[in-house]
């Protein structure tokens, strides 16, 4: 019997980097206050949290209202995350499209920031997706089956019919946040993967 | 905000104490009728401060982005959660855990909440309270829902209450203890949460329990009440009690509690608190904020006569048999081991040897040890709350206790389990050394997210961790023992006035730019309970902050005395000297901007007073030159209290209120005479009545000093009367600074 279909909200991604032992996470502060002040994004954002002194936290974090950016070192793996806060309308698709879609756009914002120098950088092809919400989406190999019919499509036009690998790690500790590692099988630049969702 | 809100209700029926669900869906209720408009904003925010759910800052819906304020448009337009408070802006949400003791089951909770409605890290606080910040007002019947079902309430972590209920977390295992205070600070808690006789106050009420009084666990001389375990011997049988004392508190101007009983039995504890919580009703103060505190109650009506009214109240107190029933039935429920007692490690690594040293005592039970988990400015993620969670149920009786000093006690720890713990804690980067030194930095949150916080405490904090781990393997024993703790205020969050080092924070106009600064205090002291209070030395611009603790380390390491103490040190030396140690750093060095803004955030610091027609190094006016002199005698005023002459003392502090609204006075009436009378007068018409005086949020608090002063200057002066004083008239100089830091924008002057 199918496992039944989950509506995804409260969708996190995270977008590994590429040498994250050369990224200083200073800059980002300053990086962050100039996104609030320029409301670089429709979103609003109103803060920013630093907890660089937490080891394996969630470095800096730009808070919004909608959602929060942060450059994440949870687990040790250094990356950029959204997660969205408030709900979305529309299916599973749409929350995930959205996601990607932010994450990407500030990635690329901080990419072609000349106060990072060029050592921030997306790996091009690691992307793990959670679901903020225990309720929706409890860490279970059942979520991924539910959510799997909506994580393969979303893939393939990512990585645009690239091969991919979805993978769901039952060995994980079950209270931590659903999530699922998703990998191309060859590097994307970041305006290349939001080129593929915009098509 | 999360679309699982509305089904966590159901999801948990049954699974709540049925009066914790009652009134969380009694709060959701009026969540609903505020947004109706069908509940006042005023009388909702004393709702939702009752129920631990604060505002934070930027809540008003602007932010100053280091050019201009900008406006924060939510979504949900004008709707307010309180006045000036918007109802979309996120908030902080604070959870009562009395004397600090969780479970595995409520870390693992504390962890699932603060990722899904806060931003992935729990905040430990001073009085063993946890706190999540960015949380959305529409998410906290949820959460409260799911810490109701894992035993935990938020009900009055805030508001007129009594506050959450802490107790030294080392009870029961601390081998200097006189007895095991833990089952009595569960009982007072249970017993005073929604009691009757509690709801009616003019402000919060603190209790606080130690279980010795000489090491500073419990810290109840800075408590509305404290109870310190006592022993004595009557009719040649020895008897356990309670040396009870009122009264105490920090804030703005700190107050040490007084004692009230030598000696109180223990079935007297709840009667003689609800008596006084009913003498605190009936007669504290209600509409001045200011003088709510007991403290004040006591102060004016003289200790003796308090404790007369608390008596007589006592007597007439219906019987009540929760004042006794829970004792028996207490003292059987012992915390026990997991593991049998064991012998001490032989130690491998360097890094093992100076955990052993710094993050573990010894318990009166042999072979066992209690471990503390030191947690960075009190920080913790919710995947290390989850690994805490295994590890507590690995090596104890899954129980745990939060600390004051922002960082978690693991008790009951065999000693031949100790390689393993380490290796766990390491495993969840919890192993950090130093538990109780000088790189133990508490902080509360200051600018980061409280709306009250002048300076960044939490960014100084951050930096001086930074700096001082770096030292930490060359540091003199002396001084790596010394406690550090920052408040982002004059209010005293971060505890500034009982640490060796205390810094809070305060703004001063340099060259006409706000600079953000610190005052020094220095030589408080930690250990008895919070034995006694440091005094302000100097007012230091943030950025300079580290080299003062460079200096006065290096100071205190070169010229102490064989043994002699850091408090003993500052004594000895005396405030002038000290002041001169730091004379250079009192200004910002000529052009170097970063002195404008704060550690760890970039934005220009109180950009309104970057008004046009000000040029920066040239313009000085009289006003800042009388606030300095002001200054000057307050600091005279203060060495002349520290050797002992009370009379000169207080007439300093006093005159330098009077110079300090002068020089306000004189803005818009040069010639004001030197008359103090007039001063007053006139400072009452232009700057009280009109509220320019008004801090925006502590109001006309600062000016009722001067007035205060004024009207009792010719009374005699006590050494009490005069050292509280000292402290009014430090933030009256600060409070006026502030004040002509806002005139600078609106007037040019």
């Amino acid at each position: 019997m199918a496992a039944a279909r989950v509506k995804l909200q409260h969708v996190n991604v995270k977008l590994m980097l590429k040498d994250p032992a050369v990224v200083d996470l200073e800059p980002l502060i300053p990086i962050f206050h100039s996104w609030i002040s320029g409301r670089v994004f429709e979103e609003m954002l109103l803060d920013i949290a630093d907890y660089r002194h937490v080891p394996a936290g969630p470095g800096v974090v730009l808070i919004g209202h909608e959602a929060d950016y942060s450059v994440d070192n949870t687990g040790n793996h250094l990356g950029i995350r959204y997660n969205r806060k408030a709900a979305l309308e529309g299916d599973s698709q749409d929350a995930l499209r959205q996601a990607a879609r932010a994450a990407l756009t500030a990635c690329k914002h901080l990419e072609e920031e000349p106060r990072l120098g060029g050592k921030l950088r997306f790996n091009g092809q690691e992307i793990e997706v959670f679901v903020n919400d225990r309720l929706v989406a409890p860490n279970s190999a059942a979520t991924f089956e539910a959510v799997r019919p909506d994580l393969e499509p979303f893939a393939q036009k990512l990585f645009r019919g690239e091969k991919y690998s979805l993978t769901y790690d039952s060995g994980r500790d079950p209270r931590s946040l659903f999530s699922v590692a998703l990998k191309s099988s060859r590097p994307f630049s970041t305006a290349d993967l939001l080129q593929n969702l915009a098509s | 905000m999360k679309v699982s809100n509305s089904q966590w209700a159901a999801q948990l029926s049954g699974k709540m104490p049925e009066a914790l669900a009652r009134e969380i869906d009694v709060f959701e209720t009026e969540i609903a009728l505020r947004k109706q408009g069908k509940l006042d904003e005023r009388l909702f925010a004393e709702t939702r401060l009752r129920r631990g759910t604060y505002g934070q800052r930027y809540d008003n819906g602007q932010r100053h982005d280091g050019q201009k304020v900008q406006e924060m448009k939510y979504p949900s337009g004008e709707l307010t959660k309180g006045p000036n408070t918007m109802w979309d802006a996120p908030g902080m949400q604070r959870i009562k855990i009395p004397g600090g003791g969780l479970n595995a089951e409520q870390l693992e909770t504390m962890a699932d909440l603060a990722e899904e409605y806060s931003d992935g890290i729990a905040h430990v606080t001073t009085r063993q309270d946890f706190q999540l910040h960015y949380i959305h007002i529409d998410d906290t019947p949820s959460l409260m829902r799911r810490l109701a079902a894992a035993g935990i309430t938020t009900r009055e972590a805030c508001g007129n209450s009594v506050r959450n209920v802490t107790a030294c977390p080392y009870a029961g295992v601390c081998p200097d203890e006189t007895f095991d205070v833990t089952p009595y600070s569960r009982a007072l808690s249970r017993f005073l949460l929604g009691h009757p006789d509690c709801q009616n106050f003019g402000r919060k009420f603190k209790p606080a329990l130690s279980g010795c009084a000489q090491h500073a666990c419990g810290l109840t001389s800075l408590h509305d009440v404290g109870y310190v375990a006592k022993r004595r011997t009557e009719n040649g049988a020895e008897k356990i009690g309670f040396e009870m004392y009122v009264g105490g508190g920090l804030g703005a101007v700190p107050y040490m509690a007084k004692l009230f009983d030598s000696f109180v039995p223990p079935e007297e504890i709840l009667p003689l608190t609800q008596a006084i919580a009913r003498v605190f009703a009936r007669l504290g103060e209600k509409k001045n904020r200011s003088r709510a505190r007991i403290k004040f109650l006591i102060q004016d009506l003289g200790i003796e006569k308090f404790k007369e009214l608390v008596l007589e109240e006592r007597k007439i107190l219906p019987f009540d048999p929760r004042w006794t029933e829970y004792i028996t039935v207490a003292l059987r429920e012992q915390e026990a081991p997991l593991n049998p007692g064991g012998e001490w490690p032989s130690a491998a690594s360097d890094a093992f040897k100076r955990w052993l040293k710094s993050n573990t005592r010894a318990q009166k039970q042999k072979g066992y040890v209690t471990a503390t988990v030191a947690l960075p400015l009190g920080d913790i993620t919710s995947t290390q709350l989850r690994a805490l969670a295994d590890i507590v149920r690995r090596f104890t009786r899954e129980t745990i206790r939060t600390t004051v000093e922002q960082n978690f006690a693991l008790r009951w720890i065999s000693q031949s389990d100790l390689p393993a713990l380490y290796e766990a804690l390491e495993a969840a980067k919890l192993g950090a050394p130093g538990a109780g030194s000088i790189v133990d930095i508490v902080a509360c949150p200051g600018t980061d997210t409280c709306k009250l916080g002048i300076s960044s405490s939490r960014g100084l904090a951050a930096e001086l961790l930074k700096q001082l781990a770096e030292k930490s393997f060359e540091m003199d024993e002396a001084v790596e023992n010394l406690h550090i703790k920052i408040s982002g205020c004059f209010n005293s969050c971060g505890q500034h006035h009982v640490a060796d080092l205390g810094f809070y924070g305060v703004s001063r106009k340099v060259a006409g730019y706000a600079v953000p600064h610190f005052q020094v205090v220095l030589g408080g002291e930690w250990e008895h309970n919070a034995g006694s209070y440091g005094l302000p030395v100097a007012a230091i611009p943030s950025k300079n902050i580290p080299q003062v603790v460079t200096r006065l380390t290096e100071r205190y390491v070169s010229n102490r005395t064989n043994g002699e103490t850091f408090k003993e040190f500052v004594k000895r030396i005396g405030k002038a000297e000290l002041k001169t140690v730091l004379d250079d750093l009192a200004r910002p060095p000529a052009n170097d901007r970063s002195f404008f803004s704060d550690w760890g955030d970039p934005r220009e610091y109180s950009l309104e007073d970057l008004g046009t027609g000000e040029c920066a190094g040239e313009v000085v006016s009289s006003v800042e030159f009388d606030l300095a002199a002001a200054e000057r005698e307050l600091f005279e005023a203060q060495l002349a209290f520290e050797k002992g002459q009370i009379d000169k003392a207080g007439d300093g502090a006093y005159r330098s209120m009077v110079h300090a609204a002068k020089a306000l006075v004189k803005i818009g009436y040069s010639t004001v005479s030197d008359n103090p009378d007039e001063i007053v007068s006139e400072f009452r018409t232009r700057y009280y009545d009109t509220q320019k005086f008004f801090d925006p949020f502590a109001g006309g608090k600062f000016a009722q000093y001067l007035f205060a002063a004024h009207e009792k200057s010719k009374e005699p002066r006590t050494p009490d009367s005069t050292r509280y004083l000292i402290d009014e008239s430090q933030l009256f100089i600060d409070a006026a600074h502030a004040c002509y830091n806002r005139l600078g924008t609106a007037v040019g002057v």
